[in-house]
């Protein structure tokens, strides 16, 4: 297929987001409303909200997380924009990356102007098993749900294909996990605040302070090889494989590239956009790969004009340690195979040559399905333009990209942003 | 359940007779598992069913701790996990069941390739009962 361009450019001129983590009391709009109030502030040379023209949505299912439908509407009212045209979008966890791209495409066709580009979920007023059952419902409900599947399930079954094909040991998954939490240490709008030593650190104390047998841990690694301080899930997969329940909200202002400077000096520029679906996993050729990621990936390098070794920051769809392995190989970071290595390496630490999820990633950031799509962008935002605290990654950074997949990886959505 | 749609209700209305069914294009013979209404290699219209001998091998899996209400309902969960698998069958053919018959108290101990062969699960009581799809490994 012919390389695609946009009729006309967009850029991001502010973002905003709540904080990722668990809010009883508060429904999804109140944390949309925290969002809209940071972005608001953040657009250097202030705007005027009722500028806004349309709302484009991510959420993945209020309807079953919080007994409301047609959600998109209320997000409008929340934030005085009705009667704008508000849409929700869904593609389950890349809902969010979906949502940005149809604010895109709804620049590129001229309609609009200025967008508000929104992602929601509000996910822990369920029990675990109501939410198991809630995101299994964006696999195949007639015939994999029946198999037993859960989400952590499907990725492990990766990783179990994974660890066949190349060798990896399970400590490869759990060094994505050290490093995400490293990252999400340095993030204040993180779930979890805290590295995986700390937590370890944590319980000894919390053990000597009760007078009760004091776990001997040598390091990380000893405490997530302990069956009771990190229990299966779904075997291969660890609690500290996995991406917690989460709630929160993201929100990203876009307007024709045209526009940007009116909003402030430094915006990002949109260069490279690309979505794609594939089939069920059990129909896929291969189980240690997402074709959706790679066709969406290459989508967006050719439109962007850029390659692999272009990009300074990467935010990839960690939902599971596993899935990080799997999006550093498919977006062309490592060689098929390869990631496993390289983490063990340390090549993808915030200090490395190939940074990976500084925000701490879906797994310590939170992975409030809807808005994670747009909480990779609000990192890339921070990190492009030298805002992201003592989690920056050093040097000139120009180029970064964010990676967003729904369901087992039936839809991915790839962006690369430019600073320029 | 008619026997001319080639719908989940009719592949599992086979199941319940203990025949793992897939549908086949009339036109080019792509067969299709989970059976489905148009081929999309040629877009024949017709299509007609084929059975499966249901031997095949394991091509991922995984032992579910954390389990979905349905199959805690079963019985299963943290004290009692299962296995759940993907198997590539004959014909290139692929689908998710559950894996019976391994040591789900040693993942390790379960080994990607191993031969396997269809087990039909009986799940409910009464009225409620359904046949849903397994495998164990091949005798």
């Amino acid at each position: 297929m012919a390389k695609k361009v946009l009729g006309r450019g967009a850029a991001i001129v502010g973002v905003g987001m709540s904080k990722f983590g668990a809010f009883p009391g508060q429904s999804s709009r109140d944390l949309f409303v925290e969002a809209f109030k940071e972005l608001h502030s953040s657009v250097d040379k202030g705007f005027d909200p009722q500028s806004i023209e349309a709302l484009y949505i991510g959420n993945y299912s209020s309807d079953l997380f919080e007994g409301q439908g047609h959600n998109a509407p209320f997000m409008a009212d929340w934030t005085g924009l009705a009667p704008r045209p508000a849409t929700r979008v869904e593609d389950a966890c890349a809902s969010g990356g979906v949502a940005l791209r149809q604010g895109i495409l709804a620049i590129a066709s001229g309609m609009y102007d200025i967008v508000l580009v929104g992602g929601i979920e509000k996910m822990t007023d369920l029990p675990t098993s109501e939410v198991t059952d809630a995101l299994a419902t964006a696999s195949d409900v007639l015939y994999e749900i029946p198999a037993g599947f859960t989400f952590p399930g499907f990725y492990a079954a990766m990783a179990t294909a994974y660890m066949h094909r190349y060798g990896a040991p399970q400590e490869a998954f759990m060094r994505v996990g050290i490093k995400n939490h490293d990252n999400g240490a340095l993030n204040e709008k993180a779930q979890f605040g805290t590295t995986i030593r700390q937590v370890m650190q944590g319980k000894i104390a919390k053990a000597e302070a009760k007078g009760k047998p004091v776990p001997t841990w040598a390091d990380e690694m000893e405490f997530l090889h302990d069956e009771r301080a990190n229990p299966i899930i779904a075997w291969p997969m660890r609690l500290f494989d996995c991406s917690p329940i989460s709630d929160g909200a993201a929100a990203l202002l876009l307007v024709g590239e045209d526009l940007a400077k009116n909003f402030t000096d430094d915006p990002l520029y949109i260069i490279g956009s690309g979505q794609a679906s594939d089939v069920a996993l059990h129909d896929r050729e291969e189980l240690t790969t997402l074709k959706a990621a790679r066709v969406a990936g290459r989508q967006a390098y050719e439109m962007a004009d850029v390659t692999a070794g272009d990009i300074k920051v990467v935010e990839v769809h960690d939902c599971f340690t596993i899935a990080e392995l799997i999006a550093t190989e498919d977006l062309g970071f490592f060689k098929p195979g390869e990631a496993f290595a390289a983490v063990e390496e340390g090549l993808t630490t915030r200090i490395g040559p190939r940074p990976v999820n500084t925000s701490g990633g879906l797994k310590s950031k939170g992975h409030p399905v809807g808005a994670s799509g747009i909480g990779q962008v609000v990192e890339i935002w921070k990190q492009l333009r030298g805002e992201a605290g003592e989690r920056q990654v050093a040097g000139d950074l120009d180029l970064g990209m964010t990676h967003n997949v729904g369901g087992t990886g039936q839809t991915c959505v790839v962006h690369i942003f430019e600073r320029r | 359940m008619r026997e001319d749609q080639f719908t989940q209700a009719a592949f599992y209305a086979h199941l319940a007779e203990h025949r793992l069914m897939a549908s086949a294009c009339t036109n080019c013979g792509k067969k299709f598992l989970p059976p489905r209404p148009l081929c999309t290699a040629c877009y024949g219209e017709e299509m007609e069913w084929v059975e499966l001998e249901g031997v095949g091998e394991l091509q991922a899996f995984t032992v579910v701790h954390i389990a979905p209400t349905a199959m805690l309902e079963a019985g299963y969960g943290r004290d009692n996990p299962y296995c759940s698998g993907i198997v590539k069958l004959e014909n290139g053919l692929s689908i998710s069941a559950q894996i019976l018959d391994v040591d789900v108290t040693r993942p390790e101990s379960i080994v990607i390739g191993t031969p396997v062969q269809v087990e039909f699960i009986e799940r409910g009581e009464g009225e409620t009962v359904k046949t849903l799809l397994g495998f164990r490994p091949a005798t």
